[in-house]
C-alpha cells in the first residue's frame, strides 16, 4: 500500500514499532526470571505509592467539618438542598405511595391516602392512548397491572416518586448548563472534560462523595440519581441548539429578537425533537440508577431487587427486576411517543380551552372520582392482597431443577472457560511487569497519534500503578477483555447477518433495544441462578449488558458501505462471501470498532456492578469504599477505572479515525 | 440619475475572519494586500466595499459563491458586525447604534428573506407571518389581521393554517416574502430568495417579485448567484469577486462597458436584445431632421425590433417629457441583434 499524498506516514505498521515491541517482550520475560535485580520494574513498590485515597478522605472531611463559605458553611449548604429536594420527593411519595399524614410525627395516621392503583393505571392508559394509540394503550396499561398483580405496586410507586422528581429536575438543570455551555464557549470548554469524566468514572464512584455530603436516605439517593443522570442532558443540549439552522437564527435577529425570545421562540422550538431525546436518556438513565441508588436508601424496587439478590431469593429477584424493566420500557416508550408526535399539521378544528386543557380535566375526574369510591370499596385503592399472585416460588423451583439435574454440564461450561481462557490471561495480565505494560501503552500510542496520545496513555497508566491499584486494575482489564472479546465474536456475526437479512435486522433491533432498556442489575439474577458468584458469572453478565452496541455499530458499519463499491464488485464478479469479507469487512471495520469502543465503556460501568458478585476488581474497591463510607477510597479506584475507559476510548477513536480518513469515509 | 441622500450608503467596509482581525486594521488605515492578510492568516470576505443604494431602486449584488455577497449584505444589517468603515442608513450611523437601537431598527426597518426560507417550523402560515409583530408586542387581533392580508398579498390565501413542510418550496418563499413584509419594512434584504427553487418556479417567483415591487416600491438588496436573475430585476447592479465590488451600474452599463475580464465573462452569453435599450443604439438628432414616430428611451431592443426592422423610417426616442433626445434606425438595431459591437453612447 502506497502512502497517498498529505496523509501522514504510511499505512502500514513500520517495522521499528515491532521491533520496539519484539524488544519490551523481551526485557518483560527477563525481568520475570531476574525480579531480584529490579524488582521495582516488575511490581509498583508500596513505598512509592501516593496516598491520593488519604488526602482526598481527609479533604472530604475538611469539607464537611471545617469548611465555612462565610455566610453558612457548607455543612449548612448540602443541609439546606437536601431540605430543599426532601419537599417535592416527600409530596410525590406521599401522592403515589404513602399517603398524605398532614404531620412531621412519625406514625400519624392518613388523613389522605396516596393515589388509588385503579386511578394511575388509567391515567397511565390514556396517556398512553392520548400520545400514541391503543397498542401502546394496551402496553402501558399491561405494565401496570403487572405491578398490581404481582405485589409490586408499593415498591414501584416509591422507586416512581424519585423518578417523576429526579427527571425533571435533571433536565432542568441539564437544559440551563446546556445552554450557559452554547452561549459561552469558556463555559463549555471547562464543562466538557468534567462532563467526560462523569461519564467515565462508574457509578458506584459518586455513590461514596455523595453518601458522604448528604447522608443515608431517599434525598442521596435523588442526588446520585441526578448526577448520574443529567451530563447526556448537557450534551444533548449543547447539541441540538447547535443544530438549529443558522438561518433561522439570522432570520430571528433580523426580526429583533431579544436573546430572549430568540431562545424561547425559535432555537428551543426549532430543537424540541432532539431536546426530547435528552429527556428520554434523562429517563432511562435515571430507572437505570434505580437499583444502585438504593445501596444509599432509596428504597422501592431497587431494594427489593438488591436484598433478593443478597439473600439469592432469585424469584422475588427476578419479580422485582422485571417490575423495574417494565416501568423502564413503559417511561421509554411513552417519552418516545411524546416526541414522536404526528407532527404540526393544519386542522379544521380550533382549539378551545376545554380542548386544551381536556387531558388534564380528565385526569382531575378520575383522581376524585376513584379517591372517592376507594373509601367504600377499599379495593378500588389499594390492591387486595388476597388477588395478588407471585411467580417466585416457581423460579425458585426451577433453579433448583436446573441445578439438580444440570449442575454437571453448566459446571463442566464454567470449568471449561475458566481453566482455558479467563486463567491464563488474568495470570499473564497479572504477572506482566507493571513498566512493560506502561511502555507498551505508550508504544501504541505514539503509534496511533504521535507524542500527545502516548504521553496520555503513559500517565494514566502511571496514576493506576502509583495509586496502588495496579493489580486490582489488571484483573479488571482481565475481566473486561476476555467479557467484550466474548461480545465482539457473539456481537458481530450477530451484526453482519442483521445487516444482510431484513427480517434478522428487524428481530435483532428489537431484542437489542430492550437489551439495552433492561437496568443493568438484572442481568445479575439470572447468571447467578445458574453459576452463582465469581469471575465466570460476572463475565456473562458484563457480555450480555455490553453486547448492543457491538451489534448495533456492526449493521450501522455494512450499511454505510457505499453501495457503488458493492455494485462495482458484483460487476467484477465476487462472489456473496467474497464481497463480504473482502469488501463490506474492511470497510466497515473503523465503525465496527467504535461499538467495540462502546462495548467496552459499557463492560467497564458493568463490572463495577459485579462486583456484588465477587469479583476481585477495582470494582470490589469501590464496592467496599461505599459500605465503609471511605470517599478517597472509592474515589481513586473510581478515577482508576475512568483512567482505563479513556485509554481505551482515546485509542480505539484515533485508530477508527485514521482508518476511515484512509478509507477517504466521513469521520 | 440625480443623487439624494441614498437609503443606505456604505464606505470602506470590510470584513476580515480570524483571530486579532480587528487589531489588524486599526492601526493602518491603508488597505492591506493579500500578502499582508496571509501572512497574518486572516481572510477577507469583504474588502472596502463602497456603495449608495438609492430610495425605491432595485440594487442586486450579484457574484459567485465565496465572492463574498451574502456576508456584505449581512453587513448592511449587522447580521455580522464589519470590522471596518461607515455604513449610513437613512443619514444614521448603523454602526454606532446601541444592541437596543439595532434590534428596534430591525423590528420596524428592515426585513429579510432567506435562501432556505428559514421558516418557523412549530408555527404555522398565519403564525409565521404575523411573528415579527408577535415579539413587537402587537396585540393578538391586529398581528393576525395583518398577517392575513400579507398572505393574500402574496397569493397564499387559504393557507393560513397550514405548516411549513406542508407547502412546496415556492409557497414557503411566498411565506417567507410576507413575513418579512408584515412589518413595512423599509429597506428589504433578499438573500438569494430564489436560488433554492426549481428553475421554473423561480421564473415565476421572480415575476412575483416584480409586481410586488410594482406596488410597494421598496429599497430592495438582492442577492444572487445568477447573472440572467442580476440584469432581470435589477435597476443597478454590483458585482462582486473576492470579496471586493470590482464594478457597479446599469445592466446596460455592465454590458455595454464591462471593467474587467470578469464581468465580460458574465455578460458575453447574454442577448443584448434583451438588456439594452433604445437609449443605448439611438445616434444623436441631426438637427431638422423630421420624424413621424417616436418610442420610450426605456424601450428594449428586442421589443423595438419587429417595428424597425421592417421600416426605412428612422424613430424617435423621447425621454420621459417626451422630448427627442435621439434617433434609432435599422442598421442599429441589426448590430445589436447580429451581435456587432454596439455603438458606444456618449
Amino acid at each position: 500500500m502506497a502512502a497517498r499524498p498529505g496523509s501522514p506516514g504510511p499505512t502500514q505498521t513500520p517495522i521499528w514499532f515491532w521491533a520496539i515491541f519484539a524488544g519490551l517482550a523481551t526485557l518483560g520475560i527477563a525481568l520475570l526470571f531476574s525480579q531480584d535485580h529490579a524488582p521495582y520494574l516488575s511490581k509498583y513498590p508500596r513505598d512509592w505509592i501516593i496516598p491520593l485515597r488519604f488526602w482526598i478522605s481527609d479533604a472530604m472531611y475538611w469539607l464537611v467539618k471545617e469548611f465555612d463559605l462565610g455566610l453558612f458553611t457548607f455543612k449548612e449548604l448540602t443541609r439546606s438542598i437536601s431540605w430543599l429536594l426532601e419537599w417535592p420527593l416527600s409530596i410525590a411519595n406521599n401522592f403515589l405511595a404513602t399517603g398524605f399524614t398532614f404531620s412531621t410525627e412519625p406514625g400519624a395516621s392518613v388523613i389522605l391516602p396516596p393515589a388509588p392503583w385503579i386511578a394511575i393505571v388509567a391515567i397511565f392508559g390514556l396517556l398512553a392512548f392520548h400520545l400514541s394509540g391503543l397498542r401502546l394503550a394496551i402496553l402501558v396499561t399491561g405494565c401496570f397491572l403487572y405491578l398490581a398483580f404481582f405485589g409490586q405496586w408499593h415498591s414501584a410507586m416509591i422507586t416512581l416518586s424519585s423518578i417523576v422528581i429526579a427527571v425533571p429536575l435533571g433536565v432542568i438543570i441539564g437544559f440551563v448548563l446546556g445552554i450557559t455551555a452554547y452561549r459561552h464557549p469558556l463555559f463549555e470548554k471547562w464543562l466538557t472534560p468534567i462532563l467526560d469524566l462523569m461519564q467515565t468514572v462508574p457509578v458506584f464512584a459518586y455513590l461514596v462523595p455523595v453518601l458522604f455530603l448528604f447522608g443515608f436516605g431517599p434525598v442521596a439517593a435523588m442526588i446520585a440519581t441526578m448526577i448520574y443522570a443529567t451530563p447526556p442532558m448537557v450534551r444533548v443540549t449543547i447539541l441540538s441548539l447547535r443544530q438549529v439552522p443558522e438561518e433561522l437564527l439570522e432570520y430571528g435577529n433580523m426580526a429583533g429578537c431579544t436573546r430572549g425570545q430568540l431562545l424561547r421562540k425559535i432555537q428551543i422550538p426549532a430543537a424540541r425533537k432532539s431536546l426530547m431525546v435528552g429527556v428520554n436518556q434523562v429517563i432511562m438513565l435515571s430507572l437505570n440508577m434505580v437499583i444502585i441508588a438504593s445501596m444509599i436508601g432509596a428504597g422501592g424496587l431497587g431494594f427489593d431487587v438488591l436484598s433478593s439478590l443478597r439473600r439469592l431469593a432469585i424469584g422475588n429477584g427476578l419479580e422485582a427486576g422485571l417490575a423495574i424493566t417494565l416501568l423502564a420500557i413503559t417511561l421509554d416508550r411513552l417519552s418516545q411517543a411524546f416526541t414522536d408526535r404526528p407532527q404540526h399539521s393544519h386542522s379544521p378544528q380550533g382549539r378551545s380551552v376545554i380542548g386544551r386543557y381536556r387531558l388534564s380535566l380528565i385526569v382531575l375526574v378520575i383522581l376524585s372520582v376513584s379517591w372517592f369510591a376507594s373509601r367504600y370499596f377499599p379495593a378500588l385503592g389499594v390492591f387486595p392482597e388476597s388477588l395478588q399472585i407471585t411467580t417466585s416460588q416457581f423460579w425458585d423451583n426451577l433453579v433448583k431443577w436446573i441445578n439438580v439435574n444440570f449442575f454437571d454440564q453448566l459446571e463442566a461450561i464454567k470449568t471449561f472457560v475458566l481453566i482455558n481462557i479467563m486463567m491464563p490471561v488474568k495470570r499473564f495480565l497479572l504477572k506482566t511487569p507493571w513498566v512493560i505494560v506502561v511502555a507498551v501503552i505508550g508504544l501504541i500510542g505514539y503509534r496511533l497519534g504521535h507524542l500527545r496520545l502516548a504521553a496520555l496513555g503513559v500517565a494514566l497508566a502511571t496514576f493506576i500503578a502509583a495509586t496502588g491499584l495496579w493489580s486490582k486494575a489488571m484483573v479488571t482489564v482481565y475481566l473486561c477483555g476476555v467479557s467484550v472479546l466474548f461480545a465482539a465474536f457473539i456481537g458481530v456475526p450477530i451484526g453482519i447477518l442483521a445487516a444482510a437479512n431484513s427480517r434478522i435486522n428487524r428481530i435483532t433491533q428489537v431484542v437489542i433495544d430492550t437489551l439495552q432498556t433492561l437496568p443493568s442489575f438484572v442481568y445479575l439474577i439470572p447468571v447467578v441462578m445458574l453459576f452463582r458468584v465469581g469471575d465466570f458469572a460476572a463475565m456473562l453478565a458484563v457480555i450480555a449488558y455490553s453486547i448492543a452496541p457491538a451489534i448495533r455499530y456492526t449493521i450501522l458499519g455494512i450499511q454505510q458501505v457505499p453501495v457503488h463499491l458493492i455494485e462495482a464488485s458484483s460487476a467484477m464478479g465476487c462472489t456473496r462471501s467474497q464481497i463480504r469479507w473482502r469488501v463490506q469487512l474492511p470497510i466497515a471495520l473503523p465503525q465496527i470498532m467504535l461499538g467495540i469502543n462502546q462495548t467496552i465503556m459499557m463492560a467497564l460501568s458493568m463490572l463495577v456492578i459485579t462486583a456484588l458478585v465477587g469479583t476481585r476488581d477495582l470494582g470490589q474497591e469501590v464496592y467496599i469504599a461505599l459500605t465503609k463510607a471511605d470517599t478517597g477510597r472509592g474515589i481513586v479506584a473510581g478515577i482508576g477505572v475512568a483512567c482505563i475507559a479513556i485509554i481505551a476510548d482515546r485509542f480505539i477513536n484515533q485508530w477508527s479515525r485514521k482508518k476511515k480518513r484512509e478509507f477517504g469515509l466521513p469521520v | 440619475m440625480s443623487t439624494p441622500t441614498p437609503a443606505l450608503h456604505l464606505r470602506g467596509i470590510w470584513k476580515i475572519f480570524g483571530e486579532g482581525a480587528n487589531s489588524f486594521l486599526k492601526p493602518s488605515d491603508t488597505h492591506p494586500t493579500d500578502a499582508d492578510l496571509n501572512r497574518a492568516g486572516l481572510i477577507a470576505a469583504v474588502r472596502d466595499a463602497n456603495l449608495d443604494i438609492q430610495h425605491g431602486e432595485i440594487f442586486v449584488i450579484m457574484g459567485l459563491s465565496g465572492s463574498g455577497k451574502s456576508t456584505l449584505v449581512r453587513c448592511m444589517s449587522r447580521l455580522i458586525e464589519p470590522t471596518a468603515g461607515e455604513i449610513l442608513f437613512d443619514g444614521q450611523n448603523l454602526l454606532a447604534i446601541s444592541e437596543k437601537e439595532l434590534i428596534e431598527m430591525r423590528r420596524h426597518k428592515m426585513g429579510m428573506v432567506f435562501q432556505h426560507f428559514a421558516l418557523l417550523p412549530h408555527l404555522s402560515v398565519l403564525g409565521n407571518v404575523a411573528f415579527p409583530l408577535e415579539i413587537q408586542g402587537v396585540d393578538r387581533g391586529a398581528r393576525e389581521q395583518r398577517a392575513r392580508d400579507m398572505i393574500e398579498l402574496v397569493g397564499l390565501s387559504g393557507r393560513e393554517d397550514y405548516y411549513p413542510r406542508e407547502l412546496s418550496g415556492g409557497q414557503q418563499q411566498r411565506v417567507g416574502i410576507a413575513r418579512s413584509l408584515a412589518v413595512e419594512p423599509e429597506i428589504w434584504f433578499l438573500d438569494e430568495p430564489f436560488s433554492a427553487l426549481d428553475p421554473l418556479i423561480r421564473r415565476e417567483m421572480q415575476d412575483e417579485f416584480l409586481r410586488l415591487q410594482g406596488l410597494l416600491h421598496k429599497t430592495i438588496v438582492f442577492i444572487t448567484h445568477d447573472f440572467d436573475e442580476a440584469i432581470r430585476l435589477a435597476d443597478r447592479i454590483a458585482i462582486m469577486k473576492d470579496g471586493a465590488i470590482i464594478q457597479t451600474g446599469a445592466p446596460e452599463d455592465l454590458i455595454l462597458n464591462p471593467a474587467t475580464d470578469y464581468v465580460a465573462e458574465f455578460t458575453r452569453d447574454v442577448s443584448r436584445s434583451k438588456v439594452l435599450s433604445a437609449r443605448m443604439v439611438m445616434r444623436p438628432v441631426v438637427p431638422g431632421e423630421h420624424l413621424d414616430e417616436t418610442l420610450a428611451y426605456s424601450t428594449k431592443v428586442q421589443d423595438l425590433a419587429d417595428r424597425i426592422v421592417h421600416t426605412e423610417r428612422q424613430i424617435g426616442v423621447i425621454d420621459d417629457d417626451g422630448s427627442i433626445i435621439g434617433v434609432v434606425d435599422r442598421q442599429s438595431v441589426l448590430d445589436v441583434l447580429v451581435g456587432n459591437e454596439p455603438p458606444r453612447a456618449d
